[in-house]
């Protein structure tokens, strides 16, 4: 039978119909700031270990720490979004490999450690003196201090470990419900990683870099931002040669609901024109150093609220 | 489950029926009816449905469980542990049927075929209460059981099962 369709049905259930809502703001800022500290812990061990004899600003020896606290605002706002808070204990009660936010918790709890031990081997000199003048902190601070900076490469290809798989399964943890076309692409995990190194490097260009740090990272971000540009593409294209599902997760960024705010807040806004910024800048120094840092971080958040909304939005019952 | 689109009237006895049995909360429904009208007038083809978790053999919201709340129990119904559920609502984005929700008191409620009355050898309230009989439960691994005779003489379908779920409510056409 083809035709007309109408479906009728008595289902109302609060955050599911008409649309499904389950996840509100509190998820995407997760989002946003879990690929942001991927983002730095990866730049930051990255550049230590690919130039290793250079000197490091005052900025970038304490960015691990700054990381760990963004972090904790991103867990707070995971944490504002269980239904059941009291039983925020049972994500560690369990490990489930095919629960990708199972695998998530965990990651989150082997960053802490990690990114603590790479905060803690950066410090200076002058600033480890400050720490250890605290009589309560110096007994713990003294042999992990020592370790650190005994197993320095090891903590830093750990930093960069624990980035990496903070950064993908931000992406995977959508990627992987398949119930929801939107997000049924494997692109997720790697365009979430590039988005969280680009949203990374701008976060660190608000700060004063030294003359080759703020090359390094600048490189990096231009990096970032084509592969983010590439994987988006590859996306589109995925949905254009999927099912009607995905022709329909398709049409939402491209004709339907979410296309003005995705190829104007995230694409050229978020991503073009921070690009062309930084690569004129490079040689024409550009006034308004501030500015393209602070779209990508604006279309790096967009990103993350636009795919999530339009996911949620995406559903098989659009096709009974 | 078997759902004889043929005898139902959408007369949603089984929704209140449920409702009633597990004090399901206001403004919330654990099975649901859907009418479904296809066609250009006068060619028209009209199915009622009565709905719920389709207990799929391969159940992505158990898959996307990171406590293990959601499981598979004995005889396939897929349940929700209370105590364990965080209320992280993965579980709720992983199901294409859409046929979970928040309970107020925090955690994941969903259908459970009734799986307190089946352990007493009663059917589930919806399928008690059924007054067209449309609604036959079961045990599938069984030959005898009614709904597998029903499947053998009936043609029918699942919802969506191109997304691989194995849905184990059928719709007889």
């Amino acid at each position: 039978m083809t035709g007309n369709l109408e479906v009728v049905t008595t289902r109302h259930n609060a955050a599911i119909d008409p649309v499904l809502s389950a996840w509100g703001w509190e998820i995407p800022v997760y989002l946003f700031l879990g690929g942001l500290v991927a983002g730095l812990l990866i730049l930051g061990a990255l550049y230590e270990l690919l130039h290793p004899d250079r000197p490091r600003s005052r900025a970038l020896r304490a960015m691990p720490f700054a990381a760990l606290g963004l972090l904790s605002l991103g867990m707070l706002a995971l944490f504002l979004d269980l239904a059941h808070k009291l039983h925020v204990y049972r994500f560690y009660l369990a490990f489930r490999w095919t629960s990708p936010m199972s695998w998530g918790s965990w990651i989150l709890l082997l960053v802490y450690p990690v990114g603590f031990l790479h905060g803690l081997g950066s410090l200076d000199p002058a600033q480890r003196e400050t720490l250890l003048a605290r009589r309560a902190l110096a007994p713990f601070l003294r042999p992990l201090l020592r370790w650190a900076d005994g197993a320095r490469r090891a903590v830093l290809k750990a930093s960069v470990v624990a980035g990496v798989g903070l950064g993908l399964y931000t992406g995977l943890l959508l990627g992987t419900l398949a119930a929801r076309p939107q997000w049924n692409t494997a692109v997720l995990g790697p365009l979430f990683l590039a988005s969280g190194l680009s949203t990374g490097a701008a976060f660190l260009l608000f700060f004063r870099l030294d003359e080759r740090e703020h090359g390094f990272v600048v490189r990096w971000d231009v990096g970032a931002i084509v592969l983010e540009l590439l994987l988006l593409g590859a996306m589109l294209l995925g949905f254009a040669a999927g099912d009607r599902s995905a022709q329909h997760a398709l049409y939402h960024l491209l004709g339907g609901p979410w296309t003005s705010a995705f190829w104007s807040l995230v694409v050229f806004a978020g991503l073009l024109v921070p690009l062309a910024m930084e690569l004129l800048g490079r040689r024409r120094r550009l006034p308004l150093a501030a500015l393209a840092p602070a779209l990508i971080l604006a279309g790096g958040f967009a990103l993350r609220w636009i795919l999530l909304a339009a996911g949620q939005a995406s559903s098989f019952r659009e096709f009974p | 489950m078997t759902v004889d689109t043929r005898l139902c009237v959408a007369c949603k006895a089984c929704v209140l029926a449920c409702k009633a049995e597990n004090a399901v909360p206001d403004g919330f429904c654990r099975d649901w009816l859907v009418e479904e009208t296809r066609g250009e007038f006068p060619d028209l083809h009209a199915q009622n449905r009565s709905e719920r978790c389709n207990h799929c053999s391969e159940p992505p919201c158990v898959d996307a469980c990171p406590t293990g709340a959601s499981h598979v129990a004995g005889g396939g119904a897929v349940l929700v542990t209370h105590d364990k559920c965080t209320g992280c609502k993965a579980c709720i984005a992983a199901c294409p049927y859409d046929a979970r929700y928040v309970h107020p008191q925090g955690w994941v409620d969903k259908c459970t075929f009734c799986l307190h009355r089946a352990r007493r050898g009663e059917k589930p309230a919806c399928v008690s209460v059924c007054p067209t009989f449309c609604l036959e439960f079961g045990d599938l691994a069984d030959p005898d059981s009614d709904v597998s005779r029903r499947l053998r003489e009936r043609r029918y379908k699942v919802l969506h099962p191109e997304t691989g779920c194995g849905p184990n409510v059928y719709f007889l056409e």
